[in-house]
């Protein structure tokens, strides 16, 4: 082993390397509730040809690699399960190109989503990308790999379907441009009208390879944006509001939520409109458009929109929104998981209702909320239990809710959103055995020595 | 059972119907037609003013008689489940305003301010025009003076909570409350008596306080020669009699309220609730005739008297170019403090 770390020392040089407890303990756990497991090693490249030269090694010895962003998907996915190297991406932190006239960035697979906001805001002030809902030190690598989503997607889709190409470092060392990359200079397109190979690695939790750049696409950024909450207290409503809302093609995010604290939320269900607009004018019409397309809801009484205080309008505007940590400390010491099921709307009122007995069962404290993609054609449910670290009872009982949240999902049809190895399982069950075989097939295709953050997505 | 003095004979003997005939949201032009559909309301019958009514507060104001128009609206409301604002709006009325024991005091004394719930009413309260009274505070849902349930026809609610909060403030030993929200010196004069209610405090509105401050503090009063569009809110025509403080402080320092047409007796509602209740295009009209008559008459400022009109209302006024402004802070730009609530567009 010890030849690991000189070769690995050799690679990128001692200060990137290590061994050391204090740096594999941290290594080897996650902020969420799977068990951790010790890592080898943690390494820290620099540049593709070091990652490409690291994982040359890996598959020399049949070490495991783990590629890492932030770690903050909060299930387990970084989280070495057989050991060896977790490959830290953060020093590769540089944005490479900025396109205004085709407006996409590309940058390299350990930078930011703050940064990059920070970035725009900065030198290309009427250009955004979708920043996500989960602290700002999360990557843009680790997030398009998991389908992310974030404040553009009712406009765009997953976070996934805005990448315009991909730099891959392949299982077996091969560094390998997808899309228009791949045969010119411009990062226009991650496939058409060439095979679109993006698919071989979004989605697939690192297990096919690593990506040194990401080239992502960039929108219009408006100038002004506000912010309407339309409140229901019947759940089975909720599909039918959105359907309305989306109907509009007015807005700009929208964001379902539901949670027992404080009081003042108990019993609803609240659906966040993001509005942006250039003009005052534009503004209004659009808020006339959402106001109008539920107005059947507020003439029987059955939803109406909730004054939001100029106060409290800044927290609901912030993205990311820093209520989601707010949140994580309900239960002091810290913790919080969730299952984040993609499911068709329809599925809302089942779901939610689930969420709310499964807390009453386990006593542990909840909030579901979840995020329209795609002007509708599905969303991203979350169920969210909070929980004290210290409290290994409670942690065990959020657990249960959330592994029994999951299985209900799934039995719904529902596609569990960065699964955990065990909702892995879930989903691989009820998987058409062929679409099984052929995720295998891929796998093997691809990292023959089975090196790539084993232990995932393992249909072999 | 606490009943409200109603006395339907003052209606009988009524010929001008100005409760109906004077609103601005609901057509009564025709004095027989509000005759008859007032005296459905009475009645407990069902009528459009039940249902068409924006609950503006104004026809407490109207009435000749102080017979208590606008509660007998809110009591036949509920007693017909009528909703002027959606059930889960409603609800959320009600959780946000349950007392759980986590309000907020300084060191009250005999003498207090009360910010009511709205922590808002503690960041004005700064600077001179409070020094003498603070630490004597108390804020919280304990201390909340319910009178925002009329907008939602659940007088039960403060029926059943008003005597509470009333006991809740004499237990902090005050004898004597300054009432930051207008609201609330509307609920304990007016509104509490109309039901029998029994007040052992005195209530002292918040402008009594900034006049009498103001004239302490005269010689640093730099005027600012200014013209302000007053916006008058749904609670003030609980109590029209502090009205002409608004008149008494600006000229104390040096501003014009501007005679516009929506003011005092005629003043809209600052739309916020007309919105979620009826909608969009109900909404943006009171606004926009509210805001286009500050404009047409060269107002410098908007100055509120209550908090909740803010919200609605504050952005939409800077984007016309006039600067939104609560009375308390337009007092301390006069004495040279900084306004302590701004919204920027």
């Amino acid at each position: 082993m010890s030849d690991i770390h000189e070769a690995l020392v050799k690679i990128v040089g001692k200060d990137y390397v290590s061994n050391h407890h204090e740096e594999t303990y941290f290594y080897g756990r996650d902020p969420g509730l799977m068990t951790p497991h010790e890592a080898d090693y943690v390494v820290m490249p620099k540049t593709p040809e070091e990652v490409q030269g690291i994982v040359k090694l890996a598959n020399r010895d049949k070490v495991p690699i783990v590629p890492k962003g932030a770690g903050l998907a909060l299930t387990g996915l970084v989280i070495p399960l057989q050991g060896g190297i977790v490959m830290d991406m953060k020093r590769m932190d540089k944005i490479l190109e900025v396109n205004e006239g085709a407006r996409y960035v590309v940058v390299e697979g350990g930078l930011s989503h703050g940064v990059l906001k920070e970035y725009l805001n900065e030198h290309h002030p009427n250009l955004r990308h979708s920043v996500p809902e989960s602290p700002p030190i999360t990557t843009i690598a680790a997030n398009v790999v998991i389908h992310g989503q974030g404040r553009l997607t009712n406009q765009y889709g997953f976070n996934s379907d805005m990448v315009n190409g991909l730099e891959v470092v392949l299982p077996t060392g091969e560094i390998c441009r997808i899309g228009s990359c791949s045969v010119g200079p411009h990062w226009f397109s991650k496939g058409p009208p060439l095979p679109d190979l993006s698919g071989l690695f979004l989605g697939w939790l690192g297990t096919t390879g690593i990506l040194t750049k990401v080239g992502l696409k960039l929108y219009p950024k408006k100038k002004m944006k506000d912010l309407e909450i339309f409140v229901t207290d019947k759940e089975d409503l909720v599909p039918g509001i959105i359907s309305k809302i989306t109907h509009t093609e007015m807005v700009e995010d929208i964001g379902i939520w539901a949670q027992e604290r404080p009081l003042m939320f108990r019993g609803n269900y609240h659906i966040n409109i993001f509005i942006t607009a250039d003009s005052v004018d534009e503004l209004e019409l659009k808020r006339k458009m959402v106001y109008d397309s539920v107005q059947e809801y507020v003439d029987s009484k059955d939803a109406g929109f909730m004054t939001v205080s100029l106060d409290m309008k800044p927290d609901f505007m912030d993205n990311p929104q820093k209520s989601m940590t707010a949140f994580a400390d309900v239960r002091r010491g810290g913790g919080f998981e969730y299952a984040g099921p993609i499911i068709p709307m329809e599925l809302y009122p089942d779901c939610a209702r689930k969420v709310a007995e499964l807390a009453i069962k386990h006593r542990v404290v909840y909030g579901a909320s979840g995020r329209v993609i795609h002007g509708g054609h599905c969303m991203m449910f979350s169920s969210a239990y909070t929980f004290n670290r210290a409290d290994l009872d409670e942690m065990g009982r959020a657990r249960k809710a959330l592994y029994e949240a999951a299985e209900f999902f799934a039995d719904k049809g529902g596609l569990l959103w960065k699964p955990n190895i065990d909702e892995q399982k879930i989903m691989m069950e009820r998987m058409d055995p062929n679409t099984l075989k052929l995720i295998g097939r891929i796998k093997e295709l691809l990292d023959p020595n089975g090196i790539m953050n084993p232990g995932n997505w393992e249909a072999r | 059972m606490l009943e409200l003095k109603f006395d339907k004979t003052k209606c009988a003997d009524c010929k001008a119907v100005s409760c109906l005939v004077k609103c601005q949201y609901m057509d009564f032009k025709d004095k027989d037609k509000a005759k008859v559909e007032w005296q459905k309301v009475i009645n407990g019958e069902d009528s459009v003013v039940l249902h068409d009514c924006v609950t503006c507060y104004s026809c407490e104001e109207y009435c000749p008689f102080g017979n208590h128009p606008f509660y007998l609206i809110v009591e036949r409301q509920e007693e017909k489940g009528i909703l002027p604002q959606s059930r889960p709006i409603t609800k959320q009325a009600i959780n946000m305003t349950t007392a759980q024991g986590r309000f907020q005091i300084g060191q009250p004394e005999e003498r207090a301010l009360s910010f009511c719930a709205i922590p808002r009413c503690s960041v004005l309260a700064t600077g001179k025009l409070f020094e003498d009274s603070l630490p004597s505070w108390i804020l919280g849902a304990e201390f909340f003076c319910q009178a925002m349930f009329l907008h939602f026809a659940r007088m039960s609610v403060i029926k059943e909570n008003l005597p509470k909060v009333i006991d809740n403030i004499w237990n902090q030993g005050v004898r004597e409350v300054t009432f930051l929200h207008d609201e609330c010196y509307g609920t304990f004069t007016q509104l509490a008596p109309a039901y029998g209610i029994e007040v052992p405090f005195k209530s002292i509105h918040y402008f009594e306080h900034l006049y009498n401050k103001l004239k302490e503090l005269k010689d640093e009063i730099k005027p600012l020669n200014a013209k302000a569009a007053y916006h008058r809110n749904c609670s003030a025509r609980l109590v029209p009699e502090t009205d002409h403080f608004v008149d008494d402080i600006f000229g104390l320092i040096g501003v014009e309220r501007v005679k516009r047409e929506y003011d005092r007796e005629n003043a809209l509602c600052c739309g916020g609730l007309i919105f979620t209740s009826i909608g969009y295009d109900a909404g943006y009209d009171v606004q926009k005739r509210n805001i286009d008559d500050m404009v047409r008459f060269d107002a410098e400022y908007c100055v509120f008297n209550c908090p909740a009109c803010w919200d609605p209302l504050a952005e939409k006024v800077a984007r016309r170019g006039i600067k939104p402004i609560h009375i308390i802070d337009l007092c301390k730009l006069a004495i040279g403090e900084k306004q302590a609530v701004e919204v920027t567009v």
